[in-house]
């Protein structure tokens, strides 16, 4: 008889290529803690939402001249009430100031530059370190 | 998903070409190429095109299929045609409201709706 399948820890550092398929176990090894912790929907959308996107951002732009086996750590800690991301690369880092407002008119038909805006709009606090090659975010439950 | 399946269904309805996706995550870039493409001929198929995209099965979106969509809403323009977005679940809607592009597309709760509004 098989043994039931080990649930996913409520922590843990994932190594990540830049593949369809690696990225797509990391987000689910982080939703199925989520749902674990009887997170509701909306908050499924924003995790998933922001983590693809720090995960795009790190992947296009921290790891641009480097091949795409080289990972990012994806690191995350669900709590009942929090929970924690950050996304790492092994890029040289960036300013995140220099990234331009994309809702600005003028750049309102720009093809890129949404990601940063999108996790900041659904995270409690989305902060680089000072390198800027790890984004850490925050995200709290929603009150009832 | 073998490589050049297709992404989207396209239905023809009064001189209007409905597509609706097939995935109900729009997250993958590769995924997103192919829709990008698959949109694009059929923009390049009219000599105006009236194109509606119905977000029914969608239930997550990126940055990425954002762009994609700019890129398409600037094809149907410059060929001065029309583009109308359809059936945006709410979290879904939101994306667009926090970027502005509700100010940028035109988006109808419903098929119906966004039919009405072609202009002949």
């Amino acid at each position: 008889m098989n043994a039931a399948p080990k649930p996913a820890p409520d922590q843990a550092t994932i190594p990540v290529v830049n593949d369809a398929a690696d990225i797509e176990r990391a987000q689910s090894q982080v939703v199925a803690a989520i749902e674990r912790h009887n997170y509701p929907k909306a908050s499924i959308f924003a995790i998933k939402l922001s983590l693809h996107e720090a995960m795009s951002n790190a992947f296009r732009h921290g790891h641009a001249k480097l091949a795409a086996t080289v990972p990012v750590k994806v690191a995350y800690k669900v709590s009942d009430n929090t929970i924690h991301l950050a996304v790492e690369d092994q890029g040289p880092g960036f300013d995140p100031k220099s990234v331009p407002d994309p809702t600005l008119d003028e750049n309102l038909e720009r093809g890129s530059g949404r990601g940063l805006l999108l996790i900041r709009a659904y995270m409690a606090s989305a902060e680089y370190n000072a390198k800027g090659n790890r984004l850490e975010m925050v995200y709290e439950r929603p009150v009832a | 998903m073998a490589a050049g399946d297709s992404r989207v269904r396209v239905k023809r309805v009064d001189n209007v070409s409905q597509v609706e996706f097939i995935d109900r995550n729009i997250l993958d870039e590769g995924n997103i190429q192919v829709i990008g493409e698959e949109i694009t001929e059929l923009i390049d198929a009219e000599p105006k095109p009236r194109l509606l995209i119905s977000f029914s099965n969608v239930e997550h979106l990126s940055s990425a299929a954002l762009g994609t969509l700019i890129t398409i809403n600037n094809k149907v323009r410059a060929k001065a045609g029309q583009l109308r977005l359809a059936n945006i679940d709410p979290q879904i809607y939101e994306v667009f409201v926090i970027t502005r592009l509700n100010k940028l597309f035109q988006i109808h709760e419903t098929t119906e709706e966004a039919m009405k509004s072609f202009a002949a």
